[in-house]
């Protein structure tokens, strides 16, 4: 597998607090990455420094670097606008907007220039195919996304993620706020777009990492302590921490 | 391999700019709000300050713009003050108590809670024309200093009671707990334990609604609050002017001097409000501390 | 130990039966009589309204006795004071609408461009100093607002159109839209905040940007409170008084020029109350019609955003 994203000593601060520690990681192309630790590690920190969502944040400062398919995304030759086009990003509470479920997978597109009724259609359609939800809403695309399922909006979510055409999805704890049927087929989804798309994701569960990903990347405290293949990382861990987290002694 | 290379920067750029204008163009539309009052005052401040002179507070108005003075002006509104800060503060504060600790939730309850609300959005000239009927003609009591205090009173009820319940909502439960624990009734309840923490949220808003009391002028046109007064009110019936109705009064004559003196009654309007205000700000802040 | 805890309870069991009644008598006074003084002061609010709209329709009642009821709504003609009398309120209400459209004009835009500002770009530090001066703005009194019409904006308007009055329309209600710009702000700033975070942060990731997350997916998501706080500022202008009655004229005039002078109903009212006219009347009774009209319409104005807010409350 190709590595995709290179991480290289990255330290991020909030204010004083330093939050992510000299990070360095690989991440491959086309394969599930996930990011395990107990709450205030800094996985979804570092999730959100893919797409640079932690750029909103006042007081935040970055060093180090990141470069995505050889591309520095923290550099001035790259709009931050293109960079969320290319990486998607679903949150851990699905949060589709107030509008029908056709104009939330067609906000992305129109945002990005595209206006042609047509060619809309088509978007909507394969991404929420692509997101296993087509058959369920094909009818009632105008209703508004409200009326779905928190399941269904997830989902709808992952497909609005796609619409705009990206390469790697960040998924944020996305089955979190979900019941344990919805969790099964976003996990099952995530399989699927594997095989396009390059996906990390952060999750709270352990065996959810262990049950999805290819590779699981284990942080303490703003650090990097275990990145190995996610079946030898939960079989035979190196580090004494991430046996103690693994085996539930805290966390 | 370079995923940015299908990238429209050109498409991007250009929306870029667009955010780039509108942001210019909000911050333009913010400053017209914040010079408009800057303006405001500048204009006052020099059309004013010379008038800024002891006549000014000891002598009585009159019909030639030198040494004209708005001492009954000042002191019909101080008096104003005197008498409606205390009923406003009793009636305001008992029917926000009611609303909040006795009430039951009903629909008497929603009824009254909709009818403050909506009293709150009647312009202040229709109070006026209730208070003339109703204080100045039916309870004749003329026009009086005690009319018009008490149409105002009505008029900063909506407001007291829903800043007072603002305040009371404030407190945490547990303080009520902690005083049924005790065995404290109801009202030992509400009168020792969450009136004293309410207190000061309660008084900021009391002297708010005050400070839109004083700077009313149409009620008490209507009530016939009258623009010239060259003694002290003397009793609640005798009449009386305030400040806003002095200024109108100077302000609605066509000479340049009777102008400045206007200015310079804005100016005192103005200083008393700052005063009132910032006493709020005051009380708030020590309240924010202790809560 | 337990052989205490045994006497305990046999002491206690020996207490008097004082010891179980369990009603004081005086605090109980005020447990009573307490809760009806407060529903007392809590029905002065209901009391008002019943004042205001019983004086209104009886005073309305009698006038309409004299002038009939279809020659007040649909004539064309306002001369209370000077014969021949009419009595036609279009004139007036025309003027309050004039006077409104222009102040909405003003603080819709203005508000709401404000609101977006500080709600979506102002850093902390901006919010923080602006805000404050905004609530200032609203505390201002009426009068003084007048003051600034007449002083500052009057000779502005008339330096750049000649045929401008001392007294016009514009004037009045450009600064009565400045006047409510500050309540549209905090309102509309209101809805928009009670977006959830999770709305901007799902459309920045899709890559859009700062104005596309304000006008795409914040302002349609506040949208019904943003139009209530549009309603209730058309509402605040149509009963503003001091400035109209300063800087607007007294004349009642059915004109589409906002450089005229013009009259508007809460104008009107204060010009009958301050000449000494006696009650019974017909110019005594006219203020009542006029003043119904205008509750009547700031009423209904009231009742329309609240059901706005309420009814089209958006589900995030």
């Amino acid at each position: 597998m190709e590595a995709l994203i290179n991480i290289n000593k990255l330290n991020l601060f909030y204010g004083a607090f330093h939050a992510l520690k000299d990070v360095s990681l690989t991440i491959p192309e086309k394969a599930i990455t996930a990011f395990i630790g107990p709450s205030g590690c800094g996985k979804s920190t570092l999730l959100r420094t893919l797409n640079r969502m932690n750029d909103m944040i006042p007081g935040t400062r970055i060093e180090g670097g990141i470069a995505i398919g050889g591309t520095e995304i923290y550099s001035n030759e790259v709009d931050v606008e293109t960079l969320r086009k290319k990486v998607g990003m679903v949150f851990q509470q699905p949060n589709p907007f107030p509008k029908s479920i056709y104009d939330n997978v067609a906000y992305g597109p129109r945002l990005h220039g595209i206006t042609s009724k047509r060619e809309l259609d088509e978007i909507v359609e394969t991404s929420l195919k692509s997101a296993v939800l087509w058959e369920e809403v094909k009818d009632h695309l105008k209703r508004s996304a409200f009326g779905l399922s928190g399941g269904q909006q997830q989902r709808l979510c992952i497909a609005r993620a796609l619409a705009v055409n990206p390469n790697i999805l960040l998924m944020d704890e996305a089955t979190s706020a979900l019941d344990p049927i919805s969790t099964l087929k976003i996990e099952e989804l995530a399989q699927e777009l594997k095989d396009k798309y390059t996906i990390v994701m952060v999750t709270h569960n352990m065996h959810q990492a262990a049950r999805v990903s290819n590779q699981t990347v284990f942080f303490l405290n703003g650090e990097v302590i275990e990145y190995s293949d996610t079946e030898k990382l939960f079989s035979n861990p190196t580090d004494q921490r991430t046996e103690d987290y693994i085996s539930g002694r805290f966390g | 391999m370079n995923i940015f290379q299908d990238a429209n920067r050109k498409q991007i750029a250009g929306r870029r700019r667009t955010d780039w204008m509108l942001h210019i163009l909000f911050v333009i539309a913010t400053s017209i709000g914040v010079l408009a009052l800057c303006a405001l005052i500048i204009d006052i401040l020099i059309d004013g300050i010379s008038r800024l002179q002891p006549d000014l507070f000891t002598n009585f108005p009159s019909r030639k713009a030198e040494g004209s003075g708005m001492k009954s002006a000042l002191v019909g509104t101080i008096y104003m003050l005197l008498i409606m800060a205390p009923i406003s503060f009793i009636f305001g504060v008992g029917a926000a108590i009611y609303l909040e600790e006795y009430a039951k939730k009903g629909r008497v309850t929603r009824m009254i809670q909709l009818n403050i609300s909506t009293l709150a959005g009647v312009p202040s000239i229709v109070y006026g024309i209730l208070g003339l009927t109703l204080f100045v003609r039916l309870l004749s009591l003329d026009r009086s200093l005690i009319a018009g205090a008490l149409t105002m009173t009505l008029l900063v009820l909506p407001i007291i009671i829903v800043s007072a319940q603002e305040a009371i909502r404030a407190v945490p439960k547990s303080r009520r707990d902690a005083s049924f624990a005790l065995g404290a009734t109801k009202w030992q309840t509400v009168s020792r334990s969450v009136m004293p923490s309410a207190l000061p949220g309660v008084l900021t808003g009391v002297i708010l609604a005050m400070s839109r009391a004083i700077g009313e002028t149409a009620p008490l046109v209507m009530i016939g609050a009258l623009t010239y007064v060259a003694f002290l009110p003397d009793g609640l019936k005798d009449s009386f002017t305030v400040i806003p109705i002095q200024v109108y009064n100077w302000l609605s004559k066509p000479q340049l001097e009777f102008k400045e003196l206007a200015a310079s009654g804005i100016i005192v309007l103005l200083a008393l409000l700052l005063l009132m205000n910032f006493s709020a700000i005051l009380l708030r802040n020590k309240y924010q501390k202790n809560v | 130990m337990p052989r205490q805890g045994l006497q305990t309870v046999n002491k206690a069991q020996t207490l008097s039966k004082e010891a179980y009644d369990f009603k004081n008598k005086r605090v109980s006074i005020m447990n009573k009589v307490m809760p009806i003084l407060l529903f007392l002061c809590a029905s002065v609010s209901v009391l008002t309204t019943i004042g205001i709209v019983v004086t209104l329709i009886s005073e309305t009642y009698q006038f309409f006795q004299k002038i009939p009821i279809f020659d007040f709504l649909f004539g064309t003609k306002w001369s209370p004071l000077i014969p021949p009398k009419s009595f036609g309120v279009l004139p007036l209400l025309s003027g309050t609408l004039m006077i409104t459209f222009i102040a909405c004009l003003v603080a819709i835009p203005l508000g709401l461009a404000s609101a977006i500002y500080l709600s979506e770009y102002a850093p902390k530090r901006v919010r923080k100093i602006v805000k404050p001066i905004l609530e200032v703005l609203a505390g201002v009194p009426t009068i003084v607002y007048g003051y600034f019409a007449l002083s500052l904006i009057t000779p502005l308007i008339q330096s750049i159109f000649n045929s401008a009055g001392v007294f016009n329309a514009l004037s009045a209600g450009i600064v009565v839209g400045i006047m409510i710009i500050p309540m549209v702000c905090s309102l509309s700033e209101d809805a928009m905040s009670s977006v959830p975070r999770t709305l901007r942060d799902g459309a920045y990731a899709l890559g859009a940007t700062r104005f596309e997350v304000a006008l795409k997916i914040v302002v349609p998501a506040a949208f019904s409170g943003i139009v209530a706080s549009a309603v209730l500022a058309f509402s605040r202008a149509i009963g503003e008084t001091m400035i109209v009655t300063v800087a607007a004229g007294s004349t009642p005039n059915m004109t589409a020029n906002p450089l005229d002078s013009i009259q508007t109903m809460t104008a009107y009212i204060v010009q009958v109350s301050l000449g000494d006219t006696p009650h019974g009347t017909i110019e005594y009774g006219s203020i009542f019609a006029v003043g119904m009209t205008l509750f009547v319409i700031t009423f209904l104005l009231n009742i329309l955003a609240q059901y706005i807010a309420r009814k089209f409350r958006e589900e995030y």
